[in-house]
């Protein structure tokens, strides 16, 4: 099976400090890969660099057979094309970033309707084109269980109904690889249920995800694989049954047994 | 009784020039900070340090002075054509205020979390777009407590044009002291200002109960 995702030798330094060193993984179309390890290991900042939100320093990020960014190639480093590079994947941040001036529905439709200006036939089919996006937002809301909450701001909605909104907005643009950056670090162990069952439902359906979790059970019960990174590196990876049943290096064991 | 209605009359004349001054002032202050602003904050050094530098000598110098500047300026270094009275003062507000409105703009952008702009990055958005679409609505929001405090100022500051003779409300209440040896016209000047102000403070009140619905 081809790789969906393939990552090689990422590198990234802030400053003198080494945050990712040398990562490399890969990932197939559905599979659900988790990431764990204590703060500041760099779980957060290796979503960022495949979201083009940081600069990697070294090592190339490869989508289904097309670089899209190597750091030895300066014409993959555009910043004109950044944004259609980003597409590939979407992004759920820990704390929510919906925007605050629009409602729910809004906040999903508003890319979609952006991306559709640029469509040569948008004047003319623009009633048609709304309207579709409009229908798209609703079941993607129905998807994440608040079709009753479409015309609310996010101030109206809990912070589980926030999340549960923003990756709405995230599948809206129907990435290739969808992102989670501790989507439930932000929320008590209630609202994280429900946002984890959205989740949940997203694997069985076959979503391909790279899930940035410290949710161990729940990584345990969704993923196909986990990555346990520590000072900026892959330590130890492997089925959840290999990294949770049978962790081989110490630092991984401890790892578990504190959290 | 006459007399009073000759007054309320030269006044409300007075009121008219103010009122001109103000509004031209804001319709083109308000846009043109928004450049300032943006340069401000430019990544581009040599720019960033030349609008600083200019929002420092603007805020800097006394607005009566720049009025003069402006007025007489040209003359001096030899310029042909020098503005009128008028112009001279809509250009030096226009020019004061874009200054201060474009720090208010700055500080109103860089408080929008950066999360914001990277939420709209993420969904493939276009600078533009994020700028339009999802950090200036938030700013308009955070910025109208300090714009409402600073537009206020200008209603008063626009009696500084009588520096150069514009015939403002404040230079036509106290003609009245040199012609017909009235004081009072001079105070009750004060009130076309302050019920000016009034309507102008219940104004940007709406305006906040308005984005209420945005929470940021």
């Amino acid at each position: 099976m081809q790789n969906i995702l393939e990552v090689q030798n990422l590198a990234k330094c802030f400053g003198s400090a080494e945050v990712l060193n040398d990562i490399s993984f890969s990932l197939t179309q559905g599979e659900v890969v988790s990431i764990i390890g204590s703060s500041g290991s760099g779980k957060t900042t290796l979503l960022r660099c495949l979201n083009f939100l940081e600069q990697p320093d070294a090592g190339k990020i490869i989508v289904n057979g097309e670089t899209l960014f190597d750091a030895q190639d300066p014409s993959t480093k555009l910043e004109k094309n950044l944004r259609h590079k980003r597409l590939h994947f979407g992004l759920v941040f820990q704390s929510f970033h919906l925007f605050p001036q629009y409602t729910a529905k809004r906040n999903i439709t508003l890319a979609m309707e952006l991306h559709a200006k640029e469509r040569p036939d948008y004047r003319a089919e623009k009633k048609n084109i709304l309207a579709e996006l409009s229908v798209r937002a609703d079941a993607l809301l129905a998807e994440v269980g608040l079709s009753d909450k479409a015309g609310l701001y996010p101030y109206q909605l809990s912070g589980g109904q926030q999340q549960r909104v923003a990756i709405a907005r995230a599948l809206a643009l129907n990435p290739e690889i969808l992102c989670f950056d501790e989507p439930t670090s932000a929320l008590d162990p209630e609202l994280s249920a429900e946002v984890l069952g959205t989740i949940r439902r997203l694997a069985e359906i076959g979503r391909t995800m790279i899930l940035v979790t410290h949710e161990m059970s729940f990584a345990r019960q969704v993923s196909s694989r986990v990555l346990f990174m520590a000072d900026g590196r892959i330590h130890e990876q492997g089925t959840p049954e290999e990294i949770f049943g049978a962790p081989k290096t110490p630092r991984l064991q401890s790892f578990l047994q504190n959290s | 009784m006459t007399t009073f209605v000759t007054v309320s009359l030269k006044l409300l004349e007075g009121f008219g020039t103010t009122f001109l001054i103000f509004l031209i002032t804001l319709l083109l202050a308000i846009p043109l900070g928004l450049p300032i602003a943006l340069c401000s904050m430019s990544r581009f050094k040599p720019l960033r340090w030349l609008s600083r530098a200019f929002v420092w000598a603007i805020r800097g110098t006394p607005l009566m002075l720049q009025v003069i500047i402006v007025f007489y300026g040209p003359d001096l270094i030899g310029m042909p054509t020098s503005l009128s009275r008028m112009n001279a003062v809509v250009v030096a507000f226009v020019i004061n205020y874009a200054a201060y409105f474009s720090e208010i703009y700055r500080g109103g952008i860089e408080s929008v979390p950066k999360g914001q702009s990277e939420a709209g990055q993420v969904l493939g958005l276009r600078k533009d777009q994020i700028f339009f679409r999802i950090i200036l609505p938030q700013v308009i929001k955070r910025i109208i407590p300090p714009m409402s405090n600073e537009i206020i100022t200008l209603v008063k500051d626009t009696s500084l044009a009588r520096i150069i003779a514009v015939r403002e409300l404040i230079m036509e209440a106290s003609t009245f002291i040199k012609t017909q040896a009235l004081l009072w016209p001079l105070f009750y000047s004060g009130a076309f200002y302050l019920i000016f102000c009034g309507l102008l403070t219940i104004l940007f009140n709406r305006l906040e109960k308005k984005l209420d619905y945005i929470k940021v």
